[in-house]
């Protein structure tokens, strides 16, 4: 089992302790920041004062504007919320209020770094607000701070230089970014924009030694001519499920790396990292005791750990249940000494690490007037992990009868009714009119395939 | 048609629907490069499962992903010739 690092206060005052800051680095394809900078230098000039104590919005364009506003913040703000890229502007205003921020910290906020007065304020606790997805499209803010982000003090020797096709924005870019500073090691981020080519070049030329990502981003990876650029010694797939046969792909591709996936949420933290090669995790982990502790309640897998969220602001729902564990909602079932996981409890579809609510999709849908209902569902893709698929049932007058010619014009009217109203990931792939759709017996529609 | 022009026309079906431009297909066309991102290979994948009644991806364990069109067109057709199917008539 790992060890957890060492307390640290602040990223800063982690930046401040480690001896080799001088020689390590963040790098984009614009700009190389020195880490021993952060901690001598301020991106926010004379502004900094102003952010103390206070909730601030991190909303930046790019991601090394927002790695840097982090650092500065850390500490000193009382509450940081991380503005992930895909934000709209009405679910922003919702985040203001009840997150009840008081300053934004938007890309030209954030300047070129210039020598700073050590602040002589007290430092904080500062509490960090990571947004993912919700049921109704608005996304849930969930509540942690630096210990519970912290990630695993990884066991490497050697040189370390991270990259990841995740946003730093994100759970599992934010935990790249965070053992580069608190850890060891420097990190080359991607750009906004910047294609997967691109990005294996500067990784490659950098030298990148530990590269994360999802299963669908290692797919798109392998799909790119430009994969042979890197020769990492570890590849880590977290935020979907890893099948065999991308674990096999990699291992081919990238024989002197070790290949390990991860379970991980931005509700439930860091759970586990499987090193063995193969789909699933052990059985013998769950029912163990430790840092991080799993149980399987109803064929859904729950984690208790420090590093869960403390919970979910502006919501009363609790987190963990009455044993103190986060329920993930992710389906598991045991066959033989493994457990494997079959997708969401819920039904949420994750399409290359992004999630889905079926109920918002279907809303949509449901907004033209030919449709009587409609059902979302996942449907299993070896190269995004899955895809969304809509059944539809059209109303008698629209439907019965009509020629070929309507329905294809019905077809397109509603696909471009949802690329009006929805990003790209959750546009059903396949749309099919069907004359029913299957009834659980609650009077829920059967989402589960 | 032939598996490759069933291919090729899909892949045109979903450029259009999402307004985007393409490169002439020929076979070292990097897929990626093609202007369908990877959400788009995939509805590609599972619309010619739909016509196909096959997807070569979920076939094992042991795939090659493809890098260039050559390469996704030559993987469908050892699928579809592994079937007993001939790549020239498969729609």
């Amino acid at each position: 089992m790992s060890t957890l690092p060492h307390h640290v206060d602040s990223i800063r005052s982690a930046l401040t302790d480690a001896a080799d800051a001088g020689r390590r680095f963040l790098r984009t394809a614009a700009a190389d920041v020195c880490l021993r900078d952060l901690v001598e230098a301020t991106s926010l000039g004379g502004r900094a004062a102003e952010f103390a104590g206070r909730s601030v919005l991190v909303a930046t364009r790019t991601q090394l504007a927002a790695a840097l506003a982090l650092v500065e913040l850390d500490g000193l703000a009382r509450r940081i919320v991380v503005c992930t890229p895909d934000l709209t502007p009405d679910h922003r205003a919702e985040i203001f209020a009840k997150a009840e921020v008081d300053e934004v910290v938007s890309e030209q906020d954030v300047r070129p770094l210039e020598p700073r007065t050590p602040s002589a304020g007290p430092r904080v606790e500062t509490e960090w607000i990571l947004l993912t997805s919700g049921t109704t499209g608005v996304p849930k803010m969930i509540v942690h701070t630096l210990a519970s982000l912290t990630p695993v003090r990884s066991p490497e020797d050697g040189e370390v230089v991270w990259g990841t096709f995740y946003d730093i924005r994100r759970y599992g870019g934010l935990q790249i970014l965070l053992r580069t500073l608190l850890g060891r090691g420097s990190f080359v981020m991607s750009d906004t924009g910047e294609a997967t080519g691109a990005y294996l070049l500067r990784l490659g030329a950098a030298g990148a030694t530990h590269v994360s990502g999802t299963p669908s981003h290692w797919r798109r990876v392998l799909m790119t001519p430009e994969s042979r650029a890197i020769a990492p010694r570890y590849i880590r797939l977290s935020g979907e499920i890893a099948d065999q046969g991308i674990l096999n792909a990699l291992h081919t591709a990238y024989p002197r790396a070790a290949v390990s996936h991860a379970f991980a949420s931005t509700e439930a933290g860091l759970g586990f990292e499987v090193d063995d090669g193969l789909e699933g995790f052990p059985a013998h982990l769950v029912g163990g005791s430790g840092d991080v502790q799993l149980r399987v309640r109803d064929g859904s897998l729950r984690i208790r750990s420090s590093r869960n969220a403390a919970g979910r602001l502006a919501d009363t729902s609790p987190l963990v249940d009455d044993e103190g564990f986060v329920d993930t909602g992710d389906a598991v079932e045991r066959r033989g000494d493994r457990y494997y996981f079959l997708g969401r409890l819920s039904g949420t579809i994750n399409v290359g690490g992004l999630k889905i609510h079926p109920e918002e999709v279907e809303a949509t849908i449901n907004r033209h007037p030919a449709v009587r209902m409609s059902m979302v569902r996942s449907k299993k893709s070896r190269i995004t992990g899955a895809l969304v698929t809509a059944d539809v049932v059209l109303k008698r007058e629209a439907g019965s009868g009509a020629h070929d010619d309507a329905l294809t014009d019905l077809h397109r009217e509603i696909l471009a009714l949802c690329r009006e109203h929805l990003a790209p990931h959750k546009i059903p792939g396949i749309l099919r009119f069907v004359s029913a759709l299957d009834i659980a017996g609650a009077g829920k529609l059967a989402r589960r395939a | 048609m032939s598996l490759k022009a069933v291919v090729v026309s899909q892949i045109r079906e979903i450029a259009e629907e999402d307004a985007r431009s393409l490169p002439p297909l020929t076979d070292d066309l990097v897929l990626l490069d093609s202007g369908l991102d990877s959400l788009a290979i995939a509805i590609l994948v599972a619309r010619l499962e739909e016509t196909l009644g096959f997807d070569p991806f979920t076939e094992s364990d042991e795939v090659a992903y493809p890098v260039t069109l050559g390469d996704f067109i030559a993987f469908y057709e050892h699928a579809a010739a592994s079937r007993g199917l001939d790549p020239q008539r498969a729609h």
